[in-house]
Order: C-alpha cells, then sequence, then structure tokens
C-alpha cells in the first residue's frame, strides 16, 4: 500500500487537523471582537469534513496504516453525525458563551480536537489508535470544563473529570496490555483470530476483559463507574455539559462495539453477563436519582446514565438487530441531549443559570414555542410515542425480545415507566405551573431555528424514523458483523 | 372515498389538521376564531365519519375500508387501517362527542381557548386512529398518543387536585401500554408481522398466552378500568375540566374495552378461557362493590365516575362470557353508557359552571330554579339507572340475558346493579334537586341556556332512541361478534 492509499480513509481527519492548527494561529491574530470570524471558520471546516467524508467515502471496509486505521460506513455515518452534532453544539453555545465572555478561539478549537479525537476512536482498529483517539478527546474536554477559571464550580468538576478519568484510562490500558499479553496482538482483527483459535492463559483474558469492560463503563458513565457524570454535567459551563453529554456518546458507541463486538466477539459470553448488571445497575439507579433532582443538569446527567443502561440492551442482545438498535439509540439519544441543553441555554442570559427545574415553571405562558418543543424533547426522552425516543426504545427491546430475554425487556420498561415520571415532571413546570419569572426570552433567529428544527426533527423522526434505522442496521452489518 | 381520500384516514387527520390550524391563532386575543374554526373543524371531524356508516357492509365480517401503506419497512410494520362492526361505532361516537366537547367548552373556558380547542381536537383525531388501527405499532402510537393531551387537558384546566390526578392518570396507562409493548414485539417476532389479524391466525402456547393476556390485561384492564386497577379514574374525572371528563368517559373508557375484543379475546382464546373465571370475578365485584361506593360519594363527579366503572364492570362481564348476547350487549351498553355518561358529567359541568362546586351538600332545590335542566337531567339520571326505553337498559338486558345462560349466580350478583344503579342516581338527583333550597346560591341559580338546551337534547334523543329501537346499531354489529365468537371458541395452542 503505497502512502497516498493510506491518506484517502483518513482525508477528513487530516484536513480538520490541518484545519484546527490554523484556527488556532489565525485566532490569535483577531481582536476580541471579531471572533465570529473564527466561528464562521470552525462551521466552514465541519462543512468541509462533512463533504470530505462523503466523497471519500468507499463502499466496503477499507484499512489503511498497516490495520491501525478503518474506514467503514459505520464510520461514515457516526462521523457525519458528530460533525452536525459539535456544529449544532456551537450554535446553541454562541450567545451564552458570547455572555459569559468564553466565547474565545480556546473554545472553539478545544471542540474540534475534541471532534478530531472522536474521529479517531470511531475510525481506530488497534487498540493504541483508540487509545489516541479516546486520550485525545479527554483532555480536549477536561480543558474545556476548565476553561471557567473564575468559577469554583467548574474547576472543582474539572478536576473530578480528570482524575477519575484518567483513572479510567489506567484500568483500560491495564486490560489492554493484559489482553496484549494473551493473544500477542493489539490489533482488534488480530485479537479476535486470536481468541477464535484458542488462547493459552485464559485467566489473563478474563482479566483483561474485566478491565477493559470497567474502563469502558467509566467511559460510557454507567453505573457503577457514574459517580463523575453528575457533578462533571452539575459543574461545567452548561455548553460544555452539552459538549461532554452529547456528541462523544457516538464515538464511545463506535468504541465500545469495535473493542467489544470487533475485537472480543469470541468472549461475548463472558462481556454480556457483566453489561447486563452495568444495565440493570444502570437504569435503576439513574431513574430513581433524577426523580430527586432539583437541578435540570444534574437530571439530565442521571438520565444519560440511564440512556446508556439503555443502549447496552443492544449490545447484550448482538446481532444486526441489537447493535443496529444501540446506534440508533445512540443517534437518537444526541438528537434529544442536545435540544434539552440547548434549551436550557436559550433560557439562561447574561449572569444567569436557567438550571433548576424551577426555571421552566410556567414556560408555556413565557413562549408557548420553546414550551411545545421542551415536551416534544422531554417525550422523546421519556419513549412516549410518536417520537424519536420512543424507536430508540423500540428498536432495543424488539432486539432483546428477539434474543429471547423478555424478563430483561420487562425491567428496562418498568424503570421507563419510573423514567418517564420525571419527564413529565418538567413537562408539568411549564403547562401547568405558573412562571415565576417574567423577564422575556430572548433567542437569537439562529439559535431559535435550530431549537425549532431539533425538536421537530424528534417528532419526524417518530413519524418516519425507517430509513435512520435501516442506514444505522446497514452500517452496523457492513461494519461489525463481517465474517 | 371523501373527495378522493380514504374514509378512515379523513377522520383521523382532518381533526388534527384542524387542532393545528386552532393552535396557530395564537393567545386568547383571538378566541372568538379558535371557536369557530374548532367548532367547524368538529363538525366536518363528524360529518366526515358519516360515510363509514352510510357504506357499511352489514354482511360481511371482513375489516372495510381498508388502507394498507408500507410504513417502516425494517420491521414490517404498515400504515393499516381499516374497521369492522365492532371499532366502526366508536369513530362515530368520538366525533360526535368531540363537537359536544367544543360546544360545552364555548362559553366556561376563558384562558388558553386555543390550546383547549386543539387539545381535543387532536385527541379526537387520535382516539379514531385507536379505533381504525389495524396495525398493532400503529394502534400502539396512537393509544401512547391520545395520553399527551388529556395529561394537558386535565393538567391545565382540571380542579385543585389535578397535577396528582394528571401524573396519576398518565403513569398509570403508561405502566399498562409498556408491558403491552413488550407483548407485541414478542408476537412480532412469532408471526414476523405487526398486523393486528396476522395476529388472531397466531398459534401461541399456554404459557405465553397466559403472559400475553396479563400483559394486555394491565394495558386494557388500566384503561377500563376494572378492578383493582380502577383507581386513577375518580381522581382524574374529579379534577378534570367538563371536557375531559367526558371524552374520559364516553371515549376513553371504551378504548380499554374494546382492547379486549381486538386483542386480547382472538390473539390468546385460550388463556381467556382459562382466566375467564378470574376476569368475571373482578367484573362483579366492579359492578357490586363499586356500585356500593358509589352510594357513599358525597361529590357528584366521583359519584358519577364510580357508577362508571360499576358499568364498565357489566361491559366486561359481557366480554368474558363468551357468547353472542354477551358481546352485543356489551359493544351496546359501551356505547349508551358513552352518552349516558358523557351527558351526566355534561350536566354536573352545568351546575359546577354556576355554583363551582360539586358537593352534593351544596345543592337542594335546584328543579325550582332550574325546571329545564331539571328535566334532562331527570331523564339521563333514569338512563343511568337502566330504565326499560333509554338506551342502558338495551345493553344491560342483552348482558344479563347471556349471562344467565351461563351461570344463574352471575346473573343474580350483577342484576344488583338494577337496584344499586337506581339507589345511587335517584338518591343523587333527590338530594340535588329536590328539598328545600338551603344555600343562597341556589336561589341564584339560572336555567340553561340555548347552548345547553341545544347539546342536552341531542344527546336525549340518541338516549331514548337508543332505547326504544336498537335495530340499526346492534344490526352493524351481529357479523364481526360472530366472526369474534368464532375465533374464541377456536383454540390458539401450537399444534
Amino acid at each position: 500500500m503505497n502512502l497516498l492509499a493510506n491518506l484517502i480513509p483518513a482525508s477528513s481527519e487530516i484536513f480538520l487537523l490541518v484545519m484546527v492548527c490554523f484556527i488556532l494561529i489565525a485566532d490569535l491574530m483577531l481582536t476580541k471582537s471579531s471572533k465570529l470570524f473564527t466561528y464562521l471558520l470552525v462551521q466552514i471546516t465541519l462543512l468541509g469534513c462533512s463533504i470530505i467524508t462523503i466523497v471519500a467515502h468507499e463502499p466496503g471496509v477499507v484499512y489503511a496504516f498497516n490495520n491501525m486505521y478503518v474506514a467503514d460506513m459505520m464510520s461514515d455515518v457516526l462521523k457525519l453525525m458528530s460533525y452536525l452534532g459539535v456544529s449544532m453544539v456551537l450554535v446553541y453555545s454562541r450567545q451564552y458563551l458570547m455572555a459569559r465572555g468564553m466565547f474565545t478561539g480556546e473554545f472553539m478549537s478545544l471542540a474540534l480536537f475534541a471532534l478530531l479525537g472522536m474521529n479517531v476512536m470511531i475510525s481506530a482498529n488497534h487498540f493504541l489508535t483508540l487509545y489516541l483517539g479516546l486520550e485525545l478527546l479527554s483532555l480536549s474536554l477536561y480543558a474545556m470544563v476548565a476553561l471557567q477559571r473564575d468559577s469554583a464550580v467548574a474547576t472543582e468538576a474539572a478536576m473530578k473529570y480528570f482524575v477519575l478519568g484518567a483513572l479510567a484510562s489506567g484500568l483500560l490500558l491495564y486490560g489492554m496490555s493484559m489482553l496484549y499479553g494473551a493473544t500477542g496482538s493489539l490489533e482488534l482483527g488480530a485479537i479476535s483470530d486470536a481468541i477464535s483459535n484458542g488462547v493459552q492463559n485464559k485467566s489473563l483474558l478474563a482479566f483483561g476483559l474485566v478491565f477493559i469492560v470497567s474502563g469502558l463503563a467509566f467511559k460510557l458513565g454507567v453505573v457503577p463507574f457514574h459517580m463523575w457524570v453528575p457533578d462533571v454535567y452539575h459543574g461545567a459551563p452548561t455548553a460544555m455539559t452539552m459538549m461532554i453529554g452529547s456528541v462523544p456518546k457516538l464515538a464511545a458507541f463506535a468504541f465500545v462495539a469495535r473493542i467489544l463486538v470487533e475485537g472480543l466477539q469470541g468472549l461475548s459470553q463472558d462481556w454480556t453477563g457483566m453489561l447486563i448488571i452495568l444495565s440493570i445497575a444502570s437504569m435503576a439507579l439513574g431513574n430513581l436519582s433524577a426523580i430527586a433532582q432539583t437541578n435540570i443538569k444534574r437530571m439530565l446527567a442521571y438520565s444519560t446514565i440511564t440512556h446508556m443502561g439503555f443502549l447496552l440492551l443492544g449490545l447484550i442482545s448482538g446481532g444486526i438487530e441489537g447493535y443496529g438498535a444501540s446506534m440508533f439509540y445512540a443517534v437518537a439519544y444526541v438528537m434529544m441531549s442536545l435540544g434539552a441543553f440547548g434549551m436550557i441555554m436559550i433560557l439562561s442570559r447574561a449572569g444567569f443559570e436557567a438550571d433548576t427545574l424551577d426555571d421552566f415553571k410556567g414556560l408555556n405562558q413565557r413562549s408557548p414555542w420553546l414550551a411545545f418543543m421542551m415536551m416534544l424533547l422531554m417525550l422523546s426522552m421519556a419513549g412516549i410515542p410518536p417520537t424519536i425516543g420512543f424507536y430508540a426504545k423500540f428498536s432495543v427491546l424488539h432486539a432483546i425480545i428477539q434474543t429471547g430475554h423478555v424478563w430483561l425487556a420487562v425491567v428496562a420498561v418498568m424503570f421507563s415507566l419510573i423514567g418517564a415520571f420525571y419527564y413529565l415532571r418538567i413537562i408539568k413546570l411549564m403547562y401547568f405551573d405558573a412562571p415565576e419569572s417574567h423577564v422575556p426570552i430572548v433567542v437569537s433567529s439562529d439559535t431559535g431555528l435550530l431549537i425549532t428544527l431539533n425538536g421537530l426533527g424528534v417528532l419526524f423522526l417518530g413519524l418516519m424514523p425507517g430509513a435512520l434505522m435501516s442506514i444505522c442496521a446497514v452500517s452496523v452489518q457492513q461494519s461489525l458483523l463481517l465474517p | 372515498m371523501i373527495f378522493g381520500l380514504p374514509v378512515i384516514s379523513v377522520t383521523i387527520w382532518l381533526p388534527i389538521l384542524f387542532g393545528i390550524l386552532v393552535l396557530a391563532t395564537g393567545d386568547d386575543k383571538n378566541a372568538p376564531l379558535a371557536r369557530i374554526l374548532s367548532l367547524v373543524g368538529s363538525v366536518l371531524g363528524f360529518l366526515v365519519t358519516l360515510p363509514l356508516y352510510t357504506g357499511f357492509d352489514k354482511t360481511t365480517s371482513n375489516m372495510q375500508f381498508v388502507e394498507q401503506h408500507d410504513w417502516i419497512t425494517r420491521f414490517n410494520i404498515h400504515y393499516y387501517l381499516g374497521v369492522d362492526g365492532i371499532s366502526m361505532l366508536f369513530i362515530l361516537l368520538n366525533s360526535f362527542f368531540t363537537v359536544i366537547v367544543v360546544l360545552a367548552g364555548w362559553k366556561v373556558i376563558e384562558k388558553r381557548v386555543a390550546q383547549y380547542m386543539a387539545s381535543f381536537l387532536i385527541m379526537s383525531g387520535i382516539i379514531n386512529g385507536v379505533f381504525g388501527a389495524l396495525d398493532s405499532m400503529l394502534f400502539y402510537v396512537f393509544w401512547e398518543a391520545m395520553l399527551i393531551p388529556m395529561f394537558i387537558i386535565i393538567g391545565v384546566w382540571g380542579g385543585p387536585n389535578r397535577i396528582y390526578a394528571t401524573m396519576k392518570f398518565f403513569l398509570y396507562t403508561l405502566l399498562g401500554s409498556l408491558l403491552m409493548l413488550v407483548s407485541l414485539i414478542y408476537l412480532y417476532n412469532l408471526t414476523g408481522s405487526f398486523s393486528i389479524l396476522d395476529f388472531h391466525q397466531a398459534a401461541i402456547p399456554m404459557s405465553a398466552q397466559i403472559l400475553i393476556f396479563i400483559a394486555f390485561f394491565f394495558a386494557f384492564a388500566v384503561k377500563v378500568p376494572m378492578f383493582p386497577v380502577h383507581t386513577w379514574l375518580p381522581d382524574a374525572h374529579v379534577e378534570a375540566p367538563t371536557g375531559g371528563s367526558v371524552i374520559l368517559a364516553a371515549i376513553m373508557l371504551k378504548v380499554g374495552a374494546y382492547g379486549f375484543l381486538r386483542f386480547v379475546l382472538p390473539i390468546t382464546p385460550d388463556a381467556s378461557h382459562k382466566l375467564a373465571g378470574l376476569m368475571i370475578a373482578l367484573s362483579l365485584i366492579a359492578v357490586v362493590y363499586i356500585g356500593l361506593v358509589a352510594l357513599m360519594q358525597s361529590d357528584m363527579k366521583k359519584l358519577v365516575a364510580y357508577s362508571s366503572i360499576s358499568h364498565m364492570g357489566f361491559v366486561t362481564l359481557g366480554i368474558f362470557i363468551f357468547n353472542a348476547y354477551g358481546l352485543e350487549g356489551a359493544l351496546l351498553q359501551m356505547l349508551s353508557h358513552g352518552f349516558v355518561a358523557g351527558a351526566l358529567f355534561l350536566g354536573i359541568g352545568v351546575l359546577y359552571d354556576r355554583m363551582h362546586s360539586r358537593q352534593i351538600a351544596d345543592y337542594g332545590g335546584v328543579v325550582k330554579k332550574m325546571p329545564i335542566f331539571a328535566a334532562f337531567f331527570m331523564l339521563f339520571a333514569m338512563a343511568n339507572s337502566g330504565l326499560p326505553g333509554t338506551s342502558a337498559f338495551v345493553g344491560e338486558f342483552m348482558v344479563l340475558m347471556g349471562t344467565i345462560k351461563v351461570n344463574f349466580w352471575y346473573a343474580f350478583a350483577a342484576g344488583t346493579t338494577l337496584i344499586f344503579g337506581a339507589a345511587y342516581t335517584l338518591w343523587l338527583y333527590k338530594r340535588v334537586m329536590f328539598g328545600e333550597v338551603t344555600n343562597k346560591h341556589v336561589e341564584e341559580l339560572t336555567d340553561v341556556n340555548a347552548r345547553e338546551i341545544l347539546i342536552m337534547t341531542i344527546l336525549a334523543v340518541i338516549v331514548l332512541g337508543m332505547g326504544l329501537y336498537p335495530l340499526p346499531l346492534s344490526d352493524v354489529l351481529h357479523a364481526s361478534v360472530n366472526d369474534l365468537l368464532v375465533h374464541v371458541a377456536h383454540s390458539k395452542l401450537p399444534l
């Protein structure tokens, strides 16, 4: 393979890297008042990446750099979604950050570096590449949380995030080293082959698997490795919370799918058992704790834990149905959480954070349209049709019932019932209660348009989910389940 | 076809479209426009359902007015609509009551008029979808979506304790729905299709049938509601605005019983036979015990709510005795109860709008101030106690006939409803209407106005008409009921 053939599958990442370096330098030359130029440049970069990803797409699976890197349909779909997601994060957070003096080149370039990390994770076919991507993402996110230097809460959150994240990375690395010891390779395909050919040291393999699963669980934020999630979500400025809580879940899905499904399919018997426990614990603890929250960011943090538990159910059931359902769930989740955090930022203004539940009181009287959008988002999170959240839950449940774990499906729906309560409470606050504040809500036209598209998108994809479902299923089939 | 459009789709989407239009009129500055637009929408919504009756073929049990389009091909889900004798009348009933509800809320609702009217119009379309859907996922989507407008109606325009009531209503019904979803997916894995008609043909082992039965039971029994999952209903009824109570009583409760007929009996006939004893017992408890509970209520709406549960006990009894009298009686009872309970709630609404109290003790001597109203209310009270000549008698009589064929003592227990029903209704009537005027607010009451007379007259004519000449309705049912009985008699166990 010549160099050029190697570069094509990674062309969008290379473009992204070049652009982010350029933006970093260009931003130094700009005055504080012309940050909008940087912003536009970032959006153009994202558009460019999307175009390159589409143009460079090749059918089938293409490996590059000695099998360290892979481009396939799943990676391309997830990357396109990530570009869209990051672009939405930037649109939603522009006003919010401007009001707080954080709308800087650093923020935007960190966001792009995080995106680069995600892209590398999504396309990695080797433990080292995976780890590289993960660390690039994580370090960018730590720095983003800490951007608000004068806020004690944000600094604390950054510290917690960093320490626990580093611990998780350590676990993951330790697990990877054990797998390397047991199989003699760090490349996912080779590991998979080694396991199916029979490995001498079974206990080493099992230990490695436990560490890997623990590390993944930390990164996903599922119980009992979830402790960092509420504190970080709560402490970080909302724009950063949105960045942490939404798009990286796509990369996390790819990360988990690549390691467990592509690399460790031979051990699926072992890891499904672990995932079942993680999943049930997440759904239980996430839903029950969310009820007790008065801060909406904390509530959404616990709701994320629950959603990740649900996402794991798809991986547990396996097959095209299961993995496809998980991927669909991840996409649906990103869409809903972007909208929810976006709404928090829309309601916030200079010197005021709309992050308690009470800030949503009487929203229907202050702005019926925003209240309606938030209602759609909350119903979607609760999994009530006709919204995309319902089909996300539906496809996961379908997969899990198909594998014969009907009891698991019943457990899952019972916890969704509990979950419905706190989403409904938001609707209750918006529609049934009188507003506490009568400050007019100022929505800039771009955020207003985006939240409308986001809310109606949740509804539209709830009415016509077929195409997106098929895309997810086909991607998974082509990428993960090739013989 | 209406103007080249398929009938059932029009009955679903026309009210929803008008609902969105009404929403678009914005805040209460444009309330008159919102009212007129919603009246037009609801009347049109009712008129477009009429071809379902006039074009209905009474001789066949096959689905009619069928529409089938691909929807989610990945899961073989179709946009599949059609009606038979069992479902057709409910679409008419629902669209009819939407008109009544819009009229009833005309003056009474003063805040957020557009949202109120739009909620009812959208809900009307969704409920038509529930009755028209032949694909179980389509059914499920409508079934769940139905909760959202009702949740908002009770929560925004309800009484003082509305938030507790609406949360309870939503979560209770969601519990059943989610279990139903699990069984629907199970059935899909078994048959490879989400079509309800394909489910009817599926062979299912006994153990699975029982689990499916239980899941469906939770979904539908909560909606009916059957004892012991009935406790949400009195709360929801009491707190809901009049229109909400009317739709709850007239339509929403019927959706549960409809579910038993469309899903439970034909899909799990063996489990139904096995568990029929339990279902009959629960039905009889509802009839007798809830009837007694109704007797002791001091709140008028609560009394009618408990009376609804008791009457719905008759319906489930009729369903689970598996004969033609029982099933047709149950269906007629459902229709009749829709009109009678709807009329009673409207009547209570008339009083509440004037007095702002639902307590029986606050009334007395109303007949002196509102003679016309008292006359109408008398008719509906009589109908509620099952007087011959009113619509309620036909259904109750047929269910009793069916029951007595099965077991005399069942019929005996069920028959007590005629006594209890008369007791609580007439006692309510006596305490509210007759006696001395003790409350000075009663002194200031004004009789019903033209709009209220119009609503009451329409309902009175229907209640009497159905009681004296039920044939046009029961005729429609025969073929479908007989087909259903064939399904029930046929074991679905795998060979």
